[in-house]
């Protein structure tokens, strides 16, 4: 925590220094005003010297209006920097995630690295708000409040021992056992969160199941746990305030009886009883105060810690530091030896990966679940680096290319189709803006696309929401292949993009695909043997290596794997 | 069925935002009640009245908590508020006690005030009036057992006080609990009372939000802010009270200082309630960035986007940072106002009230309680003022709660209910008209005969036909026209639990809950046996990846399941439906993502799962098609054309063209090749 704070505050060292001094002030001028009032009583009420009164009433306005001013000031400029402070880790992690490769976020997973650049960031936010507003005044507060307290009655200061030990451990009592209870019922809650979800996911089958009564009950479970929860931490915290009014009416009789023995004896000035007990108020609040930092304090270390952790973390995949001379190849890719083996792991998920595709030719991988098949074209766009052996992308190491210049190459369609929020147009010009709506509408030709975004009311304009929830998978999927095609990249990689479509737009898309497809390469990861029989070439994977590659009919011939892959598929028809 | 598990999430809460909106320490009070209030934007109620009135409807069970709560508010607020005024008395005691102390012993009090007034000077005279008006026998020191039994009067009262406010708190808390509990098992069970045309309207993520964060919302409304609200309100009438009746002057100088105090309150309320929205908004604009760009990461950066992410996420952090900055000043101004307001009025009331105990129309001690209260009495305001904002958002909440629970509900199944006795499975539609949408009707006279056992296969190119199809069979969408019958009996003749089961399903996104294996198997029946879990589990080639599993079918499966794979879920969906053991099936073919030793698992355990069962098979093999008896060609979620795999041949309609391109091609090549190969 403290080296966060220490990094993203030093910007705002001269505001810190100003905040504080600020807050000095403040502190010096709340705790005068007790003697003030002390002095009105003393000087002026008990001796009837209205003028007297008048004068320092007066002085204690100005005073006050001061505060007032003062900590206006503060606040301006405590907010200001606490928000800024906030901005610019929130700033420097999303940066910093930007030069991550995909090692990096799978490392932290990316829901992780989101909760840290936002949620985590808030709560450190959060605290230092707290601090820069009041928290920091809170030792000032009390040891001033001390100090005025002993110059007003050193007997009488002797109440302070007592009281302050109680109401700290009281309300830290307090608040350490709610503060566990809370994380519970957030769990509580998380659980009524879950069960809802699942019947509203699986309201049909629930239905068809019949199970509505088994479903209620499991809901009722959930909601009477988070119900007894719910009730335990509240009626904890309820107790919060009466004893901090009880504490605090506690020593206000105790400084009234004690320092009624004082003033009667004559020790003590009436006035100062008044004072007295201002004092002893804001030293209570000070230990108050005090006491919740120490419970949220740590809390927000750890957010401070895992957000520390992002910023610390370096890519592991970078740029050259002298990029290689273009090549005039164009749309070729080679495979020479790669191995690919995941940090610390035993073997190897991919070994003696060899094989080259050139302009217009398809390359297709298929294997089972687990071979390595994803892994392997995650290696083109240098999302993991290879850990032995070389890729080339047009005859030159991608280890050597920039890795925007790499990048430009290569028109990407994942797995699971991902589109960003906006429009389909905007999604389609992602790889380039330039593209006029004609090529936005040829791409979505080629990718079986037009027919439904015809449909649509708004065409090329119509909204995606975040996730692209508001249009099909096999919608989604189209989509994402068309915006790879707008790019008009030299190598074309689609990891199992066609699973989400039926077999008549698969076989067409194919088709149109081939057609369009003539200067630049192109690798796909398959499931079905359909998709991909008429490829190039196919490379059959098997637990990280080659077990077979050549065309369809070759592979029949030449490796059981393929043909158990092929039977597996077709063996049914046979039957039939 | 929706084509993906992602729910959709609840919108975008943006996290503790802000800080402490009310919540400075304002003489100890509103710490943590105060704190959350005016973060969240106030959404605003459509019928304010009409919902808070029925929110206090369904208060009406907890009525005589209620009236016990107000009860100990009224007692624990009289005592608190009693306290300063048995202070002055104790404090008066105190004084007269000094200055008679001051006083020669031996002279009567009469003599000391002609002596004074005999000195002739102002201030002589001004005390002299003062020790007229006092209890002072000169030269005697404070009457301490008087003294210690005022305090020990302002003990009690405190102490009651407190354990009052306390009550109050724990009884309400309850109060609260109670109704929200019964609050959303209302929701619930009005859920399972819903048609699933409201499911197919609404996002899941409203309908959840109001069962979750609405509900959440008006409990700690309740509990919270309706006892602060109880308190404050009272604490005013209180204050004022005693403050009228020590000094009515001083008092009409305070109560000038509320307009003033509910004014710069209400005006800076207003202010940073608009910066706390855009906050709050802003915050979920950044964040739905973060979210998209981290989850889109590899996306983004092939497609050469980096700078343009941190472009558009630099101007979104710009813009939160400027809001939440105002929020915070804004809202912090009020404490400084509010702590000069309070200040002024203490000084005019120190230099009046000064001047009346000089004079005597006053004691010391009613100044000095008089001082507390208008200490007490700018606090309440505040709060007041930012609880009402709290209410309003509580009751635009209950109303979101209460229009979904007046959403129409099914139709009721029928009084007089037939039963199925020994159901054969033989499914007849009869003239059937549907439709989603009375503008755009989709099937129109459909007529189907399913005899028992016999398979029907549903082909076409999209996937919008076979929700359809579950739709009216399990009666989760009510025909418009026509009938449709079970074993000669009309559906809707029998209860709805009765149809359904009749019927098991089988779809590709496998539905399971977060529990075990096992319950996920059992989910048709309770208290199976052991036996024949194991029974349908190896029919349905499950048993053995379970058996791999460390905690076989004791593994809890998680929210995604991602423990067992997309073909591994359907294969326990299958094992469920064989413990259903229904006459009557819905099935999904995968197509997908599905690896292809799974694949022929699901097909075999499909199979012998449809042997002997009237089948509805969503098919994508054409063996499966070839073998159904009657084929259903859909196309744009309408049936289009129906019959067997020959006589749609010889008809060269939609399902001619579709076999031709869809599966000549391919498959034929390949079995030819296959024969070939073999």
């Amino acid at each position: 925590m403290t080296a966060l704070l220490k990094t993203y505050l030093r910007p705002y060292w001269k505001q810190l220094i100003l905040v504080m001094g600020l807050l000095m002030v403040q502190a010096i001028a709340n705790l005068y005003l007790p003697s003030l009032n002390a002095n009105i009583i003393n000087n002026g009420v008990v001796r009837g010297d209205t003028a007297y009164i008048m004068s320092t009433g007066g002085f204690m306005l100005v005073v006050t209006l001061v505060l007032g001013i003062v900590s206006i000031i503060g606040i301006y400029w405590g907010s200001k920097t606490a928000m800024a402070f906030g901005r610019d880790v929130r700033g420097a992690i999303f940066t910093k995630v930007q030069t991550f490769s995909q090692k990096e976020v799978n490392h932290f997973g990316a829901p992780s690295l989101i909760t840290r650049n936002t949620n985590d960031v808030q709560q450190v936010q959060m605290v230092l708000v707290f601090a820069l507003n009041m928290i920091l005044s809170a030792p000032i507060m009390a040891v001033g409040g001390i100090i005025m307290a002993l110059r007003e009655d050193v007997p009488l200061s002797g109440i302070i021992v007592v009281v302050v030990p109680v109401m700290a451990v009281l309300v830290g009592l307090i608040i350490s056992r709610a503060v566990p209870l809370f994380q519970i019922m957030q769990k509580r809650v998380d659980r009524v969160n879950q069960v809802v979800r699942e019947k509203l996911s699986g309201i049909r089958v629930i239905r068809a199941f019949v199970r509505t009564e088994h479903e209620a009950k499991r809901f009722d479970v959930a909601n009477h746990d988070l119900t007894n929860t719910a009730l335990t931490v509240n009626r904890i915290f309820a107790l919060l305030m009466p004893a901090l009014t009880l504490i605090l009416y506690t020593s206000t009789v105790a400084v009234l009886w004690f320092g009624g023995v004082r003033v009667s004896s004559g020790a003590m000035p009436i006035g100062n009883l008044t004072a007295f007990l201002t004092y002893i108020m804001q030293i209570l609040l000070a230990v108050m105060m005090a006491t919740i930092m120490f419970v949220l304090v740590p809390r927000a270390a750890v957010s401070a810690g895992r957000v520390q952790e992002v910023l610390e973390t370096e890519p592991s995949v970078n740029d050259p530091q002298e990029p290689a001379a273009a090549s005039d190849l164009h749309g070729f890719v080679e495979f020479r030896d790669v191995e690919f083996r995941y940090p610390g792991a035993e073997e190897p998920v991919l070994h003696h990966i060899s094989f080259t595709s050139g302009p217009g030719e398809t390359t297709a991988i298929i294997g089972s679940t687990g071979s390595g098949k994803t892994t392997l074209v995650n290696l083109v766009p240098r999302l993991y680096d290879a850990t032995g052996g070389t890729i080339l992308v047009d005859g030159v190491d991608i280890r050597d290319m920039r890795r925007d210049d790499l990048w430009q190459k290569i028109g990407f369609v994942p797995q699971r189709a991902f589109l960003f929020s906006g429009t389909i147009a905007s999604n389609l010009r992602y790889g380039d803006e330039e593209a006029n709506d004609d090529r936005l509408w040829h791409a979505l030709d080629v990718a079986q696309g037009r027919e439904f975004v015809d449909e649509l009311e708004e065409g090329l304009d119509y909204p995606i929401a975040q996730g692209g929830t508001n249009v099909s998978g096999g919608q989604r999927q189209r989509l994402a292949i068309a915006r790879a095609l707008v790019k008009r990249p030299e190598v074309y990689v689609f990891d199992d993009s066609f699973s989400a479509l039926d077999f008549t737009t698969d076989s067409k898309l194919r088709a149109a695909l081939k057609k369009e497809i003539t200067d630049a390469t192109t690798i796909v990861v398959a499931q079905r043997v359909s998709s991909i029989m008429h490829a190039d070439r196919i490379i059959v994977l098997e637990h990280g290596t080659v077990v077979g590659m050549g065309t369809h009919d070759e592979l029949m011939e030449t490796s059981p794997t393929y043909r158990e892959i092929v039977f597996s598929q077709m063996s049914e028809e046979e039957a039939a | 069925m929706s084509d993906s598990k992602n729910t959709a999430p609840a919108p975008a809460r943006p996290p503790m935002a802000g800080g402490p909106g009310g919540g400075r320490p304002g003489g100890g009070g509103g710490m943590f009640g105060g704190g959350r209030h005016g973060m969240a934007p106030v959404a605003k109620a459509k019928d304010f009245t009409g919902s808070a009135k029925r929110l206090a409807g369904t208060l009406r069970p907890e009525m005589v908590k209620i009236v016990v709560v107000m009860l100990l508010a009224v007692v624990s607020v009289a005592f608190a508020v009693a306290g300063p005024k048995v202070m002055s008395n104790a404090t008066n005691v105190l004084f007269q006690g000094v200055i008679g102390k001051a006083l020669p012993k031996g002279a009567t009090t009469a003599q000391v005030i002609a002596g004074l007034n005999a000195k002739g000077d102002v201030a002589s005279k001004d005390l002299a009036a003062m020790i007229r008006t006092m209890n002072v026998t000169p030269g005697v020191g404070a009457d301490f057992a008087l003294f210690g039994k005022e305090l020990l009067l302002l003990g009690a009262l405190y102490a009651l006080s407190a354990l009052f406010l306390w009550g109050q708190g724990y009884i309400m808390v309850g109060v609260a609990q109670r109704t929200v509990y019964e609050m959303r098992k209302h929701v619930d069970e009005k859920l399972s009372r819903l048609p699933l045309r409201y499911y197919d309207d609404h996002p899941r993520g409203d309908i959840l939000s109001r069962v979750t964060n609405d509900i959440d919302n008006i409990a700690n409304s309740l509990q919270q802010s309706a006892t602060q609200l109880i308190t404050a309100v009272f604490t005013i009438v209180g204050v004022l009270l005693m403050m009228f009746i020590i000094s009515p002057l001083l008092a009409a100088i305070s109560v000038l200082v509320i307009p003033l105090a509910l004014l710069s309150t209400v005006q800076i309320a207003k202010r940073s309630q608009k910066q706390f929205a855009l906050q709050w908004e802003q915050t979920g604009d950044l964040n739905g960035h973060v979210e998209e760009m981290h989850t889109g990461h590899s996306i983004v950066k092939i497609f050469g986007r980096q700078k343009e992410a941190i472009e558009v996420f630099d101007e979104r952090n710009a813009k939160l940072y400027d809001s939440s900055f105002k929020a915070q000043f804004i809202s912090g101004i009020i404490q400084p106002v509010m702590n000069f307001l309070g200040n002024l009025n203490y000084v005019g009331i120190a230099v009046i009230g000064g001047v009346k105990v000089a004079t005597g129309t006053m004691t010391l001690g009613d100044v000095l309680a008089f001082i507390q209260y208008s200490r007490q009495f700018t606090q309440p305001i505040t709060q007041t003022a930012s609880i009402a904002n709290v209410l309003q958002s509580a009751v635009a909440s209950a109303e979101r709660v209460f229009e979904l629970l007046d959403e129409p509900e099914e139709q009721p199944d029928t009084a007089t209910p037939l039963t199925l006795a020994e159901p054969q499975g033989h499914v007849t539609f009869e003239h059937v008209d549907f439709s989603y949408d009375p503008a755009s009707p989709l099937i129109e006279d459909m007529s189907l005969d399913a005899r028992p056992g016999q398979t029907v296969a549903i082909v076409g190119p999209t996937g919008a036909g076979k929700t359809t199809l579950v739709n009216l069979l399990m009666r989760f969408y009510e025909i418009d026209a026509g009938r449709i019958t079970v074993d000669g009996i009309d559906t809707r003749d029998l209860t709805r639990d009765d149809l359904r089961r009749t019927f098991g399903m089988v779809l590709q996104d496998a539905w399971l809950f977060s529990g075990t294996i096992r319950d996920n198997i059992a989910y048709g029946i309770d208290d199976v046996s052991e036996e024949r879990l194991l029974e349908a589990s190896r029919a349905a080639y499950v048993d053995h990846f379970v058996r791999t599993l460390t905690d076989g079918y004791d593994t809890m499966l998680d929210d995604d399941a991602s423990n067992v794979s997309q073909g591994e879920k359907q294969l326990l969906t299958i094992a469920r439906a064989f413990l259903a053991d229904p006459e009557i099936l819905i099935l999904d073919e995968a197509t997908s993502s599905v690896d292809t030793r799974t694949e022929v698992l699901i097909q075999k355990a499909m199979r012998r799962l449809m042997k002997n069962r009237t089948s509805f098979v969503i098919a994508h093999r054409l063996s499966t098609i070839r073998d159904a008896d009657i084929i259903l060609v859909m196309n744009h979620g309408r049936i289009v054309e129906q019959g067997t795999h020959e006589e749609l041949l010889e008809a060269k309609g939609f399902y001619y063209d579709l076999y031709h391109s869809q599966f000549v091609e391919s498959f034929d090549e390949v079995s030819d090749r296959l024969d070939a190969a073999v």
